[in-house]
């Protein structure tokens, strides 16, 4: 099981717990994290489930795709160094104990 | 009922139910409900004896159809023809009709005219439109919602962004209708639209050349893209042709069925009024709701296990996507239209590789008109006789009159 922390802009924070294989996203939607919208469900379309990665955290993620890439110019908040796409986080168990930031805005 | 002579398949693999309703029929149009509760229920694989095709209704196997392309593909068309052995009815899509790795570059192309980048320029004069509609017909009072509103809105707007031409913009919405009817069976519905096609094709097929197209919009993008060497300059005018078969008819489905909606639930309306950033997710489960694109086609490349069953290659399966989007194992009080509800994940654009390109329009603009509505209306109240328009893939009405009052 990975545990993975959101931050809320107003600084409130949820820990939940994923499954194997989830992305942060789907981990997300499933505990009812407000701030992730995912309007498109998954399928690297719609740039709303945007998340800040914790410094501490960034370099142990996986690289960005070319279509991630893309789609986060297109976030409603703005896109910072530390900007990714939760659904394409995929939840290893080195992973354990993330911290992603969630934006003032998805749309 | 009995199973036709135009069976296309091998027959059905032992076991899978059989129904032998016909889904492209104006009764099961005129309420699929129950008959889609049949079919999730009956099994998660069934076989449609009157075009001898297999059908899923239940969400996972929707899901399961539309996230393997590889297995259930597009190429030999996403109607009931199977394009292996029919010749299309008109030149084949070079992306709805396409499988990867040919689907992926011209996706690629579309994906990024289309993107979240590319509506933030849009965003401020669409809601302008909005606003300026959602005036005008609080003024008039009483009209027909779809032709004042849902169709007036996405043609107030929707056009002028890919670049048309002002002149013979009344055929964008038969040659829609005629695009979505072509999916269906050889019935009156499709001869008849087919018959009636030559004008509205002809003038398609001259809008979406490069001279005909403003630049700075969609259309001049995508040829533009065939410069940089993308796409292929031949290929250019069949992808415009994907905006102008999908992208108008859509939306003006989607406003419709949400204002239906709102009409005839007034406690989401009187949600949305107390606040109106819900107008997105208002917008957004109405596309669950009622599931504007109804159905669409795959063909199998091979033999495949599916809800437990084997089925051979070259088979059609037809998916429902609204019964999917109503399926009680996925969702929670499916025939609840509930605007605060999670809609992520619902198949009313489709979902994997082919799931709808243009979703980021249709999204905003249903969000800002239904965001320009509910600052100003008090109430929606229907008023006359709510009268259907069949087609073989989309639901949606032909007239619902109704009458707001101001907030």
């Amino acid at each position: 099981m990975t545990i993975v922390t959101f931050v809320h802009p107003d600084g409130r924070e949820q820990r939940i717990a994923a499954d194997a294989g989830e992305s942060a996203m789907q981990a997300a939607t499933r505990n009812d994290i407000n701030g992730i919208l995912a309007e498109c469900g998954g399928n690297a379309m719609c740039a709303t489930c945007h998340v800040y990665v914790d410094a501490a955290w960034l370099a142990r993620l996986p690289a960005m795709g070319g279509d991630e890439d893309a789609l986060l110019d297109g976030t409603a908040a703005e896109r910072r160094a530390e900007s990714r796409l939760s659904c394409q986080i995929k939840l290893s168990a080195g992973l354990d104990g993330l911290i992603l930031h969630l934006p003032e805005r998805q749309t | 009922m009995t199973a036709t002579a135009t069976s296309p398949g091998q027959g059905a693999a032992p076991g899978v139910p059989h129904l032998d309703f016909d889904p492209f029929s104006i009764e099961f149009f005129a309420d699929p409900f129950a008959t889609h509760e049949e079919l999730r229920e009956a099994g998660p694989v069934v076989y449609l004896d009157t075009y001898g095709v297999y059908g899923v209704a239940r969400y996972a196997e929707v899901h399961a159809v539309l996230n393997d392309p590889l297995t259930f593909c597009s190429s030999r068309g996403v109607g009931l023809s199977d394009f292996a052995k029919e010749k299309p009815w008109r030149p084949q899509s070079i992306i709805l009709e396409a499988d990867p790795p040919a689907h992926t570059r011209t996706r690629a192309v579309l994906g990024q005219v289309l993107s979240a980048t590319a509506m933030k320029p849009l965003r401020s004069h669409f809601a302008a439109r909005a606003e300026a509609k959602a005036d005008e017909l609080l003024a008039r009072g009483s009209f027909d919602a779809i032709t004042d509103l849902a169709e007036a809105y996405p043609l107030s707007v929707f056009p002028d962004a890919l670049g048309l031409q002002q002149e013979g913009r009344e055929h964008l919405l038969p040659y829609a209708s005629l695009v979505f009817n072509s999916f269906g069976p050889p019935n009156r519905l499709r001869q008849e639209a087919i018959e009636r096609s030559a004008p509205h094709q002809a003038y398609v097929a001259e809008q979406c050349r490069r001279e005909n197209l403003v630049p700075g919009g969609f259309g001049a993008c995508i040829h533009a893209r065939a410069d940089a060497g993308d796409i292929t300059h031949d290929e250019a005018p069949l992808l415009v042709r994907s905006l102008l078969s999908a992208g108008l008819d859509t939306t003006v489905y989607g406003i419709g069925a949400t204002v239906y909606c709102l009409a005839r639930f007034p406690d989401q309306l009187a949600k949305l009024r107390s606040d109106p950033t819900l107008a997105r997710n208002a917008f957004e489960e109405a596309v669950r709701f009622e599931s504007p694109v109804q159905t669409f086609f795959r063909t199998t490349t091979r033999e495949v296990e599916l809800g437990g069953h084997s089925i051979g290659e070259g088979e059609k399966i037809l998916m429902f996507l609204g019964a999917a989007n109503r399926d009680p194992r996925r969702w929670e009080n499916p025939d609840r239209y509930d605007i605060t509800r999670r809609t992520a994940g619902h198949v009313g654009f489709g979902s994997g590789i082919h799931m709808c390109v243009g979703q980021l329009v249709a999204r905003l603009e249903g969000e800002v008109m239904l965001s320009a509505l509910a600052r100003r209306v008090g109430s929606i109240e229907i008023t006359g006789e709510v009268k259907r328009r069949y087609n073989n893939t989309l639901r949606g009405l032909e007239s619902l009159p109704i009458t707001i009052t101001p907030a």
